[in-house]
């Protein structure tokens, strides 16, 4: 920051209008009444940003679903109060008045208490992981020590309210799939976690905003453009697809096993807040691999800093992931169970334990032309040698046919 | 004496009275899950950022959902309504109240310090690593091997279950 505002002061100031405004806003309110409003402020324009961002990528995951399987998608509702019919763009707001009017329907037999507390406590961490991602210079809500810690202490307490959700259906599907949710993201939460170290190492803090600000400068300053930065985000990709219960991995759900699990037995609007704390983790998920791995709210150049606000360009990194989730759900079958569970302890989580391992020695190397061969060298290697075991040890063998030869 | 913190420590002991008092064993588990949240947020109106974090990835995210698991798996559910108090409760109130004694007195046995002001980001997450690794090394490495030795136990126990099948 200080760089810029030295070499670009008029640059700097236009990345930093929401910052001001917010200050001045801020400013023109009694003493007493600042320190709220400035909470307010971060708040209240995250929930409505990413609610709208919500409504928009169920709209883009339709729509692009529709092209990936040679349908048109929804194209019928356009703009409310127009005759403009912009591609189906008024779709989400059709689906959002449905969910409302939607007759709430409750299980004789549920446990009414928890069945109702379940989608409202876990659109509460849904949110809270808003709360550490910088989406801007200046701009983040609060800038925890351990705000890495905290993101991940968030996310784990969604799994307990998700079994509350299905256990209380007293369905049998809803707490098989309640189950099976817990079984998988208790299981790719480890290598979530550990392909973070590497990049814990090579900052030396915990705090988002400082792992973003080392990445600073052009796209090769990023983590992902190094052996372990590259590997540690194919890892946690994979893994946060897991977490977000994405397609490849939406076994908890399963529509034709086990009709959308833990969310059976909600209708209307308590299935709408289920949804939407789906979508919410999901970017969440994806702003923390943005800050991690992606250089944050830093341009590609140098020289494109300050030309447009850091959000910008947070949010085109952001929905370049989220296509990159729409595309992988339209074109990926459903793992089995097995597979899931084999794929996370047998591959994960010995692949994310070489990457810390090639994260040390790169920061010992301390220079890329030995570091790219060694430590790329290393992650490729026991790549090979576990992938090529694994598939020994399954015996597979050319596939012979009977009659049709 | 501090207001929120009152609200925290009432709440969290509810939760903790809810755990022992309610009836159905889930529900004492979410009791229970909210109990350490609380102690979580006590941690961290006392400033510990790292360990009121760790409280709830470790006994929210994990041992809430062991607890879960082991009651849903040797469970088969709809069992009959058991009396409040079982007929040896005064050995539990025995030992509870022993275990009460001991404590006060090494509480207020031991030398008193100085409250210190409560402010946030007194210790660093880097602190606690550097303290990890230096001076208590030996302590950690200890808890390192006696947890991989439970886990290989564990495993063990369940691999000869399989093997007899």
């Amino acid at each position: 920051m200080s760089q810029l505002t030295l070499t670009t002061p008029i640059l700097a100031t236009a990345d930093q209008i929401l910052v001001n405004f917010k200050q001045s806003l801020v400013g023109l309110l009694p003493e007493i009444l600042q320190t709220p409003a400035a909470v307010m402020l971060s708040i209240i324009p995250i929930m409505i940003c990413f609610a709208t961002l919500f409504a928009l990528a169920t709209w883009l995951e339709r729509k692009g679903l529709g092209r990936i399987q040679n349908r048109i998608g929804p194209n019928r509702v356009g703009l409310p109060f127009t005759k403009t019919r912009l591609y189906g763009l008024g779709q989400p707001i059709a689906d959002g008045i449905k969910m409302l009017i939607k007759e709430d329907i409750v299980p004789r037999n549920a446990d009414k208490f928890l069945h109702f507390m379940a989608p409202v406590a876990l659109l509460i961490p849904a949110f809270l992981a808003f709360a550490v991602i910088p989406y801007g210079e200046g701009i983040v809500p609060i800038d925890l020590d351990a705000g890495l810690l905290f993101f991940f202490a968030i996310g784990a307490s969604t799994e307990l309210v998700i079994f509350c959700a299905g256990w209380a259906s007293r369905n049998k599907y809803a707490l098989l799939g309640a189950m099976r949710a817990i079984a998988q993201m208790i299981s790719y939460e480890l290598p979530l976690i550990i392909s973070t170290f590497s990049v814990i190492m090579a900052v030396g803090s915990l705090s988002l905003v400082s792992i973003v600000n080392a990445q600073s400068g052009n796209f090769w300053d990023w983590h992902v453009f190094t052996p372990w930065g590259l590997a540690g985000f194919i890892l946690f990709f994979i893994a946060s697809l897991a977490e977000a219960n994405r397609s490849p991995f939406d076994i908890p759900e399963g529509e034709s096993e086990i009709i959308a699990g833990h969310l059976i037995e909600y209708s209307g609007f308590k299935y709408a807040l289920f949804f939407m704390a789906e979508y919410l983790g999901m970017f969440a998920m994806n702003g923390l691999s943005i800050a991690l791995f992606l250089g944050g709210y830093h341009a590609p150049f140098a020289f494109l800093e300050g030309w447009l606000p850091g959000p910008v360009w947070f949010l085109a990194k952001l929905l370049v992931l989220i296509a990159l989730f729409i595309w992988i759900r339209g074109t990926m079958p459903r793992l089995r169970m097995d597979q899931l569970m084999n794929f996370a302890w047998k591959f994960m989580l010995p692949m994310s334990l070489v990457v810390v391992v090639a994260a040390g020695l790169w920061k010992f190397l301390a220079n890329p032309v030995f570091g790219w061969p060694v430590c790329g060298g290393l992650i490729l290697g026991v790549h090979l040698l576990l992938s090529r075991s694994l598939f020994d040890a399954r015996g597979w063998q050319k596939r012979t046919y009977r009659f049709a030869d | 004496m501090d207001l929120t913190l009152f609200i925290i420590g009432v709440a969290t002991v509810a939760a903790a009275i809810a755990a022992m008092s309610l009836r159905n064993l889930i529900h004492c588990v979410l009791a229970l899950a909210v109990c350490f949240l609380g102690v979580a947020i006590l941690f961290l109106r006392l400033g510990a950022e790292f360990v009121g974090f760790a409280q709830i990835l470790v006994y929210i995210g994990a041992v809430a959902i062991l607890i879960v698991f082991a009651i849903l798996l040797t469970r088969s559910g709809g069992e009959e309504p058991k009396p409040f108090f079982n007929s040896q409760w005064w050995y539990g109130l025995a030992i509870a109240v022993a275990v009460f004694g001991c404590l006060s007195f090494a509480i207020l046995g031991g030398k008193s310090i100085q409250p210190q002001s409560i402010t946030g980001n007194s210790t660093t997450v880097k602190q606690i690593g550097t303290e990890l690794m230096t001076t208590y090394v030996l302590p950690l490495e200890v808890m390192g091997i006696l947890l991989t030795a439970a886990m290989l136990g564990a495993v063990v126990i369940a691999w000869q279950k399989g093997e007899r099948k």
